[in-house]
């Protein structure tokens, strides 16, 4: 299970998380969705502290921890929380110098020093999931975004996280792109991959979650069950923005 | 003709010892020494504490901002009056480590800022720490971009390594003069002198052809391609 309890976030004069507290059930995928600068992608970066919270509190199974204004996390304390998940980025971040297994042993090899030959098989069988294991020594530079993006999701798995978090993990694909990323997510989900994902693409929130959580100008607007809250959204901001989402999306499938 | 010939045939032993017992190790011990004194400059005024940096940013300005020959002659023949006597060699590789090292820790400063702040999160994300993400992630997608401009400093110290020849140091150049004082034949032996420096730099430029060769094989940053 993952809380985030009264998170908030603050850059300088700008707070961009104004006290979010959401749960995540363990097996569950849960969609942040909101317009740009709402806060999704702070939220999410807060559950692996890639941005260290101004305060509240993050639990992530029996690891929680809380942060103070001024107080400054340890960096053992921050490992120990950001060891439970795994991150996949918009625009992949696969490590340039090195082959698509190289990239997803990196994490087994350098930071749980595992042998190179064990860390080559999980590598390998993680490939074989995202259906890249025939590219396996393909330099990223070489890979279609699409196919990058796989990688990814296979490097971020490869500690084995209890939580996938995913930073607009489509939008820097084309449809056709995405559409691989939204099955190989699909599939993970089916198997019961606890994910965290922001993203603007309906197609991947509506597909793959379960929950979806709307947040706007750095608070929780609405939240529900993702068949309820995508057809029958109680709030009037809501409706307007999902409304919004889905010219988007049919003007993208005309195109 | 045949005269220039001969002469530049003699002297071609002396010159030529000079240059590998003098200009080569003392070219290559000082580049190596700088550039580790360079990374360490790059990286505290990248990531150390403000008192730190600033002290590294005093020495980068008082190095750019005075002439090597200047620098050379404070460290050889200026500080003995402070009790610290060192011989020609010493000195040299001291005063070209503090100058390479300057002039290349801001090279690496840019180079580490230039790879994606993206990547450093990437590596972060996987769960390594600072210093796995510097040298397993950063550093080596650094390397590559810094290549050509540390290979000028590299050319640049070949031919800066004559100017030991000022303090004392029996380098390549300062053969060539001895031999000038008793042949009385400068063009000859300038010519030749130069003509080594230039095939020192040339092997140089083919190595750098070929790391960039080697550390372009991955085929660039991503971000263009996504």
């Amino acid at each position: 299970m993952i809380r985030l309890s009264n998170i908030e976030k603050r850059f300088g004069d700008l707070t961009v998380l104004k006290g979010v507290s959401v749960t995540v059930a363990e097996g569950r995928v849960t969609a942040l969705i909101g317009p740009s600068g709402g806060g999704k992608s702070t939220l999410l970066r807060c559950i692996n502290l890639l941005e260290i919270p101004t305060s509240g509190t993050v639990r992530i199974g029996e690891e929680e921890l809380s942060f103070q204004p001024g107080g400054k996390p340890g960096w053992k304390d921050i490992q120990r929380l950001r060891g439970q998940t795994g991150m996949v980025f918009q625009n992949f971040q696969l490590f340039p110098h090195r082959t698509a297994v190289e990239n997803v042993m990196e994490g087994l090899v350098t930071v749980q020093k595992w042998p190179a030959e064990k860390a080559r098989d999980r590598a390998m069988a993680l490939l074989r999931k995202v259906g890249m294991d025939h590219k396996a020594d393909a330099w990223p530079a070489t890979l279609s975004g699409g196919q990058q993006q796989r990688v990814a999701i296979a490097r971020a798995l490869a500690p084995s996280p209890r939580v996938l978090l995913c930073d607009e993990p489509t939008s820097a694909l084309d449809p056709e792109l995405s559409g691989e990323v939204v099955e190989v997510l699909g599939t993970l989900a089916a198997e019961g991959t606890t994910m965290v994902m922001a993203t603007h693409d309906l197609r991947l929130a509506s597909r793959i979650a379960h929950e979806v959580v709307f947040l706007d100008g750095g608070q929780i607007v609405e939240s529900g069950p993702s068949q309820t809250l995508f057809t029958h959204p109680t709030r009037e901001r809501t409706q307007r923005f999902i409304a919004t989402l889905t010219q988007q999306g049919q003007r993208g499938e005309g195109a | 003709m045949l005269h220039w010939l001969t002469l530049m045939a003699d002297s071609l032993p002396s010159l030529l010892w000079a240059a590998l017992v003098f200009t080569v190790p003392l070219t290559l011990a000082s580049f190596a020494l700088g550039l580790i004194v360079g990374l360490v400059a790059a990286v505290v005024r990248l990531f150390g504490p403000a008192p730190l940096a600033a002290v590294v940013r005093f020495y980068v300005w008082i190095i750019r901002g005075t002439p090597l020959l200047v620098q050379l002659f404070l460290i050889f023949y200026g500080l003995p009056s402070a009790g610290i006597v060192l011989d020609a060699f010493p000195a040299a590789l001291i005063g070209f480590t503090l100058n390479v090292g300057a002039y290349t820790s801001e090279i690496i400063r840019a180079v580490i800022g230039s790879v994606p702040k993206g990547q450093w999160e990437a590596a972060y994300s996987i769960g390594m720490s600072w210093s796995q993400a510097m040298r397993r992630t950063i550093l080596p997608q650094a390397a590559r971009v810094a290549v050509p401009p540390l290979s000028n400093s590299f050319i640049s110290l070949v031919k800066d390594t004559s100017l030991a020849a000022a303090i004392t140091v029996p380098e390549l150049f300062q053969a060539a003069q001895r031999i000038v004082a008793t042949s009385y034949e400068p063009l000859i032996l300038y010519v030749e002198a130069a003509l080594i420096y230039l095939v020192l730099s040339s092997v140089l430029s083919a190595m750098q052809v070929r790391l960039e060769k080697r550390l372009n094989q991955y085929g660039g940053f991503l971000e263009a391609k996504s």
